[in-house]
């Protein structure tokens, strides 16, 4: 900040030194059923920078994967916070919960679901971080061993931001942050509580190869002259036509690339349970199980995809009428047992569905 | 006699929970356990084999891109189909890019704070920190100004009252020895490493579209086509020019930063280069390969067994000589046997711990997520310290040569290296000898694009009408934590079966059926502790192996059998 107002590095101290004799607000960070993903992603934030999130905007107490504090000290830490900042405290929950046997993830001896329930019970908002937290992840496919599920699955009732992606972008997440901490509130969310500023629209409509779809240029084969030249990679498997994310505008690592532009496919990672609608990863639209359905904004939603489906239908790639996609059921509904029994704790015959 | 619990042990990846029993104010005796499971290899089971490595590359990201990498190598292996040379070096800088930036974060962000106090920072002269920093390194960042604002945060931060990540650590702990210069040294080096990590890292944006969770991988080679004379190629002059700044970017920060900071800050501590050992056998795969995985003499980090610290000459390894035991693991082997092969083995997760919330394992039962591999039924340590013992033991050039002269260096004899500090000194030196060799394989990649030699991919194989009814492959990575194998069997156009064993799988994993300690539990031996409530020194050894839990926590179903949920009561 001061260095944007022209400040010298001293001033920037003193700047930092009034913002820092405020308060800070705290943060607590979860991490369950998970691989790290998200707080290593967290790690590239740029603006604000991760150092500016952790030791200027936030108190950011309790993160197992960079906190000082070990063992009984890290849970004191943890207990202090739900204790005397109960309602006040911002809950970042990373990894799934599994609803099998508690024994299959405990942090001091405590279960995840038991530490995700006091936690996130006396938050003020929960912000549910990458895919595993929001929809239980790739562990949840089946045959889904531990029953994982998401957060927002596995305990009802929170005030409660998904941030879907495999993993996060740390840009979009910064943005909330601060958003939250200069409003007070969440910014808009789509039916799935995703921010509508960062999941709002398709990318294949964001798309920097969109041109070459439109002209019917398509990559043929791995590293054809179509691959060199950057051409759409429908074809290929791309899931550009189905997903919600702001990959092509925001970009990763600081805007330097993305997936379409390093020459792979979209997966549509931050959709609801991609892992079972938008994957196998190499098999094209409209043939995997939920294309069409990830937008639930009704009747706009509808609109775009039937514009999709017309698109790859005059290009003759695939008879894509609405009436021969499959579309699965709408946002989870019931209790922790039920979702758990419809996630994964009944036998599945035989291997995944290919259509 | 006390028995003492670290849960969570932080600053790790994934989840561990370490036991140890403390007697006369040392360690007698200790269990390392994993406490996660999710079970993603039965979920790839009937998958297609070419989508694995996304499945896979999700078993861990801190280590981001080694189970993709493994996993592809593995679906090539079965299929019998060798990569283009370009993708080689795509993957080479993609992995060795991994290796630098990991190993920087695990000093800073993960190990340090072990040894550096920072709350002693804001007692630093920042005039003497500035002569210290100027002795070590030509580091720009190394004025007394930039000291003093680096002191002045610390100082704001502490006065606030709100520490954050820095809350309820071990600050004032007798076993920190750094001066006050020196931790504040430390501090300014953490911050630049903060920021080091998020640029470094954009050779992953460049060449996997993302990080973390690189996404160009593909079974035959890689996504990103390259042309010298395309605009929108992924590989093309302008982006071969932003990977070169990168990668010099990061021999700059691993020479001027972190190899100086760990020669000096192991230099306060030098009881810490004679305890911490392992169990003295050391293993690597062997990786980077010069032309072809299936040509292990061309490549960069050799493959090798060195047995009870003996590095006069270094052994072949052989995949076949690995099993797995569960005895102390939950999980059932459905015929009894003690240890299976991975080819050969078969497990159900089976937890019989104590229902949480609990105090105690039952550390003479079975206590870990993770499965006890040996070799020759004998406990490897696997990661930087092994392979340089490795690359040492086969003379292997200029590994070797670093070796001795970092430790004539410090002045410490050659059995310094089996120890705490030896390990996190192979580390820093690791990231040195492969942020030079990055320069290396750019300039092939660049040649090649000079002279149009620009094949990417491999699609003979692509179309899974192509394969055998059944195939199966290894594919294996010298990931920074060490030797990481993938093993696959493919039948009719599907994943039959799918084992991982991790190098955090070797050096946590709990005891075997005989009872022989994993590398972990080895190394805690005889540590002083100071005080029981605060084992600092029981952290810095486990820190020093640089754990990845996620990794770790596999299991395999050998036999096809249909997998039946636990379902709850």
């Amino acid at each position: 900040m001061a260095a944007a107002l022209g400040l010298p590095p001293l001033a920037a101290a003193e700047v930092a030194a009034t913002l820092e004799r405020k308060r800070r607000p705290v943060l607590v960070w979860l991490e369950l059923q998970d691989c790290a993903g998200n707080s290593e992603s967290m790690l590239r934030s740029s603006h604000p920078s991760i150092t500016e999130l952790v030791l200027s905007f936030f108190s950011w107490e309790y993160h197992e994967t960079i906190m000082a504090a070990a063992g009984k000290q890290a849970e004191g830490v943890l207990d202090r916070v739900v204790r005397e900042e109960a309602g006040k405290y911002l809950a970042i929950v990373e990894g799934s919960i599994p609803t099998g046997d508690p024994g299959y993830c405990t942090i001091g001896g405590r279960s995840a679901l038991d530490i995700a329930q006091r936690v996130c019970g006396s938050a003020a908002a929960v912000i549910a971080i990458g895919s595993c937290a929001f929809d239980g992840g790739p562990q949840r496919s089946a045959p889904n061993p531990t029953g994982a599920v998401g957060v927002g699955d596995a305990i009802p009732n929170l005030n409660l931001v998904n941030m879907g992606g495999c993993p996060h972008n740390p840009a979009n997440t910064a943005a909330l942050l601060v958003y939250w901490l200069t409003y007070g509130r969440m910014p808009a969310l789509d039916a799935h509580k995703r921010p509508l500023f960062a999941y709002g629209r398709i990318v294949h409509d964001q798309c920097g190869r969109r041109a070459n779809f439109d002209a019917g240029r398509f990559v043929e084969r791995w590293d054809d002259e179509g691959a060199r030249l950057g051409y759409c990679l429908y074809k290929m498997g791309c899931k550009g036509p189905q997903g919600t994310f702001n990959c092509p505008v925001v970009r990763w690592n600081d805007g330097t690339s993305w997936p379409v532009e390093s020459g792979h496919g979209c997966a549509a990672c931050a959709s609801y349970r991609f892992w079972d609608t938008a994957l196998p990863l190499y098999q094209r639209l409209p043939g995997v199980p939920g294309f069409g359905v990830d937008v639930t904004a009704g009747k706009i939603g509808g609109w775009l995809t039937a514009g999709v489906a017309t698109g790859l239908g005059l290009h003759g790639i695939a008879s894509a009428a609405r009436a021969q996609m499959r579309p699965r059921g709408e946002a989870p509904r019931g209790g922790p047992t039920e979702i758990a029994r419809r996630s994964g704790l009944v036998e599945r015959e035989g291997p995944p569905e290919k259509s | 006699m006390a028995r003492i619990v670290i849960d969570p042990l932080t600053r790790i990846e994934g989840h561990l929970r370490i036991e140890a029993q403390v007697e006369g104010g040392a360690i007698s005796d200790a269990w390392s356990s994993g406490t996660m499971f999710r079970g993603l290899e039965l979920v790839v089971r009937n998958r297609d084999p070419r989508e694995a490595w996304y499945w896979l590359q999700r078993i861990c990201s801190v280590c981001t891109v080694v189970h993709a990498l493994a996993s592809v190598r593995a679906v090539e292996d079965a299929l019998q189909i060798e990569v283009p040379d370009n993708a080689r070096l795509v993957r080479n800088l993609i992995a060795g890019a991994q290796l630098v930036q990991d190993h920087v974060v695990h000093f800073y962000h993960l190990q340090a704070l072990d040894w550096v106090d920072v709350a002693s920072a804001i007692k630093a002269d920042p005039v003497k920190t500035a002569q210290i920093a100027g002795s070590l390194s030509e580091w720009p960042k190394s004025g007394a100004s930039h000291f003093r604002a680096v002191q002045t945060q610390v100082r704001t931060l502490v006065e606030s009252g709100q520490l954050s990540v820095f809350a309820n650590g071990y600050w004032g702990h007798p076993a920190y020895r750094l001066p006050p210069e020196v931790n504040l040294l430390a501090v300014s080096h953490y911050l630049d490493a903060l920021e080091f990590q998020r640029e470094f890292i954009k050779i992953h944006a460049v060449l996997g579209g993302k990080n973390p969770h690189l996404q160009t991988f593909l079974v035959g080679g890689m996504a990103t086509a390259m042309d010298p004379d395309s605009p929108q190629a992924p590989i093309n002059p302008e982006r071969m020019q932003l990977l070169r700044t990168l990668i010099e970017m990061g021999r700059q920060f691993v020479r001027q930063v972190y190899v100086p900071d760990v020669l000096a800050v192991a230099g306060f501590y030098p009881d810490w280069f004679t305890r911490g050992e392992g169990v003295g056998n050391f293993m690597s795969y062997g990786d980077y390969p010069g032309k072809s995985m299936h040509d292990p003499s061309a490549f960069f980090q050799p493959a090798g067994v060195v047995r009870k610290r003996d590095i006069s000459a270094v052994q072949p390894f052989s995949p076949e000589k690995i099993t797995e035991y569960v005895a102390r693991s939950w999980y059932e082997y459905g015929d009894n046997k003690p240890a299976k092969h991975p080819f050969e083995g078969e497990t159900r997760p089976t937890y019989t711990g104590p229902k949480p919330p609990y105090d105690h394992l039952q550390v003479e039962q079975k206590y870990s997520w993770l499965k006890a591999p040996r070799y020759e039924n004998e406990a490897m340590e696997l990661g930087p310290l092994a392979r340089f013992l490795v690359a040492y033991s086969a003379g292997k050039q200029p590994a070797k040569a670093l070796v001795d002269a970092t430790l004539a260096q410090i002045k410490q004899p050659a059995a310094a290296l089996f120890s705490t500090l030896g390990r996190i000194a192979a580390r820093a030196l690791e990231a040195q000898l492969m942020a030079d060799k990055l320069t290396d394989w750019w300039q092939e990649l660049e040649d090649n694009l000079g002279r149009r030699s620009l094949a990417m991919h491999n699609g003979e194989r692509w179309d899974p009408d192509s394969w055998p009814r059944s195939c199966r492959g290894f594919g294996w990575h010298e990931a920074p934590r060490g030797s990481l194998g993938h093993w696959v069997e493919i039948e009719n156009g599907a994943i039959r079966n799918y084992q991982v064993i991790a190098p955090t799988t070797w050096n946590g994993g709990p005891r075997d059926a005989a009872g022989q300690r994993g590398p972990y539990e080895a190394a805690l031996i005889k540590h002083p502790i100071a005080d029981p409530d605060k084992p600092l020194e029981l952290l810095r050894t486990i820190h020093s192996f640089d754990p990845c839990l996620a990794c770790a926590v596999q299991l395999v179903d050998a036999r096809g059998r249909r997998w039946r949920a636990v379902e709850t009561a």
